[in-house]
């Protein structure tokens, strides 16, 4: 189980090379369905990327981005439907401006603002689903591990099982 | 300063957006001293910074603003004719221009309030 | 304690070549709660699903978690095979290991890590779900068309003919609306009369159709299925039910200097009249601003001379209350006030005039017969000047934005028609563009340059003055480069048209979403073209932007179609996949309603128990099941997390970022 649980892999030469942990929130009706996309047309992207599925990108409530990060995770990237193409009539205009506070407030907590990401991504952008989360990964991974606000306790890259799952307040 | 300054300079100056011009011609149709205001706009748009530069028409303009009332985008083509002759100002020597340089009035039926918005506003 | 079962499928090897199917089954065979663990080959077969039923029965599964293809493929099915086995279709969750997983990555290891990764969010997910139930609500058969105008009539008349009651509200005395007042129609040149008044006919010959003219909504209760409207039927001061549409009343009314709203005021009526000849119903109607006896109490001739005592100076406003299953919004438009165009005279020039003007004084049950005169003199125009644009795609705030649409083709009909019946008429058309789209369209306006000899001039006009009798139209001919100045006869505007400003009011009272432009706003500019993002609310004709008569007609027929499909319904089932608040923790703030797209949300006054046998009444949101579309904008805003969304709560998604990051 071990081997699985790794989150950091092992290069030839036995050392360890940083891979971030990725969540993509993804809207149920166009991003999510780009990602599909994505899949079918067999276009890669990094497997650090894990996409959690929301009716629209509305429902992300700021602080899922939070726990994110508390959680130990190295990059949060929001993908919506294009402003105007919202399933939802108005969802994704709702979600631009409660985003735009977000990276305010992630400024003045001091967390780089590459580390999260809002994107709109159509049904039919596999391609661009792809690239944007090739673009996203190298990014975050260039920025290194997220310490400034993840709780040690959650950090379950090399502490394996254990640490992560002893915790599970809020 | 550069070619491309120099146009960004003019932007800034005449501070209308030329790039909303849908190129109706209301402009040209009302203006009475038929100085063609929407050839500055499209001129300055698609950075053709010579001719604007060589221009003697917009010394024509009389600044009655009447262009700028009618425009339905919004835009200000008298602005841009106003950024010109300053800009042909500035690049003479002692930031000046002698009532001689003027170019000649294209008539008698240029009136005097053209003369005298010249001088008050770039004769400096 | 949840007993959650995990199903893995191989896919062929669509999964299973690069996702260790086995070792995948394995781990997470481990994880707290799964107490049965399998994969299968294709689990979207009958087999497979078979193989989840029986496990579902046999372990006594409380929730189910598929890995698989995307939920956005198999996901109805295999809620569909755990509901037959009795289990809740809402303990369903498909993690996405082959779009998502096997298919992008190389790496058997590194596919294998994140399969498992998406399936334990997928079971802290499932963890967390509660069962749902769909909820039913029934559908009244019968639909509201607001406007009667020919996008209504159309609408109207399409859900008549499939048998179903509708009823028209129409603010004016008659049906018929802007297409009744134009003299012919584009490309084809028909009379717009001629093909406008059978439809009028048909409608007021339907038993399924009831107009009720001179009449606005004035409220709205419900949603899709089940609304209630309150409808004011506004004094006629004449009995419509025994009015026999036989104008003796007109000619013998005293009162004769109102202006005629359908001559676009370019003539007078007097003040109990009939709009024009065909109007249905064809009963006469009292001005009250304009009525001598309603005004001063002395008069009352049009009651002597009614040989069917049909006149009533008595009448009050009268309020019917109806339901309906579905209501289509049809309020078309008006050409824009001129007041901030100054430039080209209109107040001040008698013989410049707009074009819908133009159709009345070329239509022969006009003010003229028919005849093109000049209203200041009543004399033959011999240069006519059209301006194009005239308030249409103006950002200055003069004017309107967008485009009219309409213009184009209808200027293009009037000089084609001024030079047919009038040859020895010079006519000059200023224009920005010439938008010209549609079957057969282009075609026409060529047929006007080519055929018919119209100068057109390419630039905008500057100003219209008059000078010596005739109107000085100075614009820009932007081919040739010069100022121009032609002295005319006549000029016509090309008004920009504007949604009829009742609009507003109705969308206020309907939920729906209006745009700054007092556009009503479609459901999806592509795809959901005729709903509004309101439940059972639709949208026809230039209420919901700027169209012309064919482009109408469709939409109106579209939307008759849905009406239909939702009318036969006898019940809709409701995604049960909604938000609701927790009525403890809301506070009546008001937040959440603001930022419902679909008017969901509303807010009641409830007692709550306190200790010792004390109550208190809070002011609570209320979510309508049958509205909600689960977007989950209000629970987001909600500032004090009384907000949820069934299905995708706030617990659930946490859990799932939590599973995703732990790994």
């Amino acid at each position: 189980m071990q081997s699985i649980e790794n989150g950091n892999a092992l290069n030839g030469a036995g050392t360890q090379t940083f891979v971030p942990k990725i969540v993509a929130f993804c809207c149920n009706w166009c991003s999510y369905a780009g990602a599909d996309l994505a899949g079918s047309s067999r276009l890669a992207y990094p497997a650090s990327v894990k996409i959690i599925r929301v009716p629209c990108s509305c429902r992300v409530n700021p602080t899922f981005v939070l726990k994110a990060f508390q959680q130990g995770a190295d990059g949060v990237i929001l993908c919506g439907c294009h402003p105007g193409d919202c399933h939802y009539v108005t969802g994704n205009y709702y979600t631009r401006r409660r985003m735009a506070l977000l990276f305010s407030f992630l400024d003045y907590l001091g967390i780089e603002r590459d580390r999260m990401r809002v994107e709109w991504v159509s049904a039919a952008e596999g391609a661009r689903f792809s690239q944007v989360m090739n673009d996203f990964v190298s990014k975050v991974t260039a920025l290194g591990e997220n310490r400034k606000i993840a709780d040690i306790r959650c950090k379950g890259a090399s502490g394996g099982e254990d640490v992560a799952g002893g915790n599970n307040d809020d | 300063m550069t070619r491309e300054e120099r146009l960004e300079n003019l932007r800034e100056l005449s501070g209308t957006n030329v790039y909303a011009c849908m190129k109706c011609g209301k402009c040209s149709g009302r203006c009475p001293a038929n100085v063609q205001p929407h050839r500055f706009v499209s001129l300055l748009s698609r950075g053709k910074l010579e001719e604007l530069l060589n221009s003697e028409t917009a010394w024509d303009c009389l600044t009655c603003y009447a262009c700028a009332e009618r425009c339905p985008r919004g835009v200000s083509p008298v602005s841009v004719v106003e950024a010109v002759r300053k800009t042909q100002v500035c690049m003479k020597e002692n930031n000046k221009i002698s009532a001689e340089e003027i170019p000649p009035a294209i008539g008698e039926h240029t009136p005097q309030q053209l003369l005298m918005s010249v001088f008050r506003k770039c004769n400096g | 304690m949840q007993r959650i079962g995990v199903f893995i499928c191989h896919c062929g090897t669509n999964i299973a070549a690069t996702v260790d199917v086995k070792k995948v089954v394995e781990t997470v065979r481990a994880e707290e709660g799964v107490v049965y663990a399998a994969d299968y080959p294709y689990m979207c077969s009958e087999n497979g699903q078979q193989m989840i039923q029986s496990a579902i029965k046999e372990q006594n599964l409380t929730g189910i978690v598929i890995g698989s293809c995307s939920p956005r493929m198999h996901e109805a099915t295999f809620k569909k095979a755990a509901a037959q086995a009795g289990l809740n279709a809402y303990m369903v969750e498909v993690a996405n290991i082959r779009e998502h997983c096997s298919w992008i990555h190389k790496d058997i290891g590194e596919a294998t890590k994140k399969a498992v990764i998406l399936v334990r969010a997928a079971i802290a997910k499932v963890k967390l779900n509660a069962p749902l139930q769909q909820g039913t609500s029934p559908v009244t058969k019968r639909a509201l068309v607001i406007g009667g105008g020919i996008a209504g009539i159309q609408a109207a008349l399409d859900i008549a003919e499939a048998g179903f009651p509708v009823d028209i509200v129409e603010k004016n005395p008659t049906i018929g609306g802007r297409m009744a007042q134009l003299d012919k129609t584009f490309p084809t040149l028909d009379c717009s009369a001629c093909i406008l008044t059978p439809k009028m006919v048909d409608c007021a010959q339907s038993d399924k159709i009831e107009i009720l003219s001179y009449s606005e909504v004035e409220a709205v209760k419900g949603f899709v299925g089940n609304f209630t409207v309150k409808i004011r039927r506004k004094a006629r001061y004449v009995d419509e039910t025994k009015c026999t549409g036989c104008k003796a009343c007109m000619e013998k009314c005293p009162s004769k200097k109102g202006l005629n709203e359908f001559n676009m005021g370019l003539n007078t009526r007097t003040a109990i009249y009939i709009p024009f000849a065909q109007a249905i119903p064809n009963v006469a109607v009292i001005d009250p601003a304009q009525c001598i006896k309603l005004k001063t109490g002395k008069c009352g001739i049009c009651s002597a001379v009614c040989g069917a005592k049909a006149v009533d100076y008595t009448m009050q406003d009268t309020f019917i209350e109806r339901q309906y299953g579905a209501i289509v919004v049809a309020t078309g438009f008006k050409p824009i006030a001129l007041d901030n165009f100054n430039e080209y005279s209109y107040a001040t020039e008698k013989d410049v005039i707009t074009s819908l003007e133009l159709e009345r004084l070329m239509n022969a049950a006009g003010p003229t017969g028919g005849t093109l005169l000049r209203p200041s003199d009543g004399t033959h125009p011999k240069v006519i000047t059209f301006i194009q644009c005239v308030g249409s795609r103006d950002t200055s705030g003069c004017g309107k934005p967008y485009c009219s649409k309409i213009c184009c083709m209808y200027t293009a009909k009037h000089a084609m028609l001024i030079r047919e019946k009038y040859p020895d008429t010079e006519v000059h058309v200023f224009y920005i563009d010439v938008r010209t789209p549609g079957k057969n369209y282009d075609e026409f306006y060529r047929r006007a340059v080519e055929s018919y000899g119209v100068d057109y001039i390419k630039g905008m006009v500057g100003k219209v003055y008059g000078e010596n009798g005739k109107l000085m139209v100075q614009g820009e001919n932007l081919i040739d480069g010069e100022q121009v100045t032609i002295a005319s006869d006549l000029v016509v505007l090309a008004t920009a048209i504007e949604p009829e400003p009742s609009v507003r009011k109705i969308a206020t009272l309907l939920t729906a979403s209006i745009d700054t432009n007092n556009f009503l706003t479609e459901s999806h500019a592509k795809l959901r073209p005729v709903e509004s993002p309101t439940a059972g609310v639709y949208l026809a004709g230039v209420c919901q932007g700027p169209k012309d008569i064919p482009e109408t007609v469709s939409q109106a027929s579209a939307c008759a179609a849905k009406v239909i499909g939702l009318l036969v319904k006898n019940e809709l089932k409701t995604n049960p996949c909604v938000a609701g608040a927790n009525e403890s923790m809301c506070n009546g703030c008001g937040q959440c309603a603001n930022v419902c797209a679909y008017g969901a949300i509303t807010y009641e006054e409830k007692q709550f128990r306190l200790g010792g046998g004390k109550t208190e009444t809070r002011r609570v949101a209320s979510v309508n099941p049958a509205v909600c579309q689960g977007c989950g904008a209000c629970t987001v805003t909600c500032p004090s997390g009384a907000m949820d969304l069934k299905g995708f709560s706030t617990k659930q998604i946490m859990s799932e970022v939590e599973s995703v990051c732990r790994a």
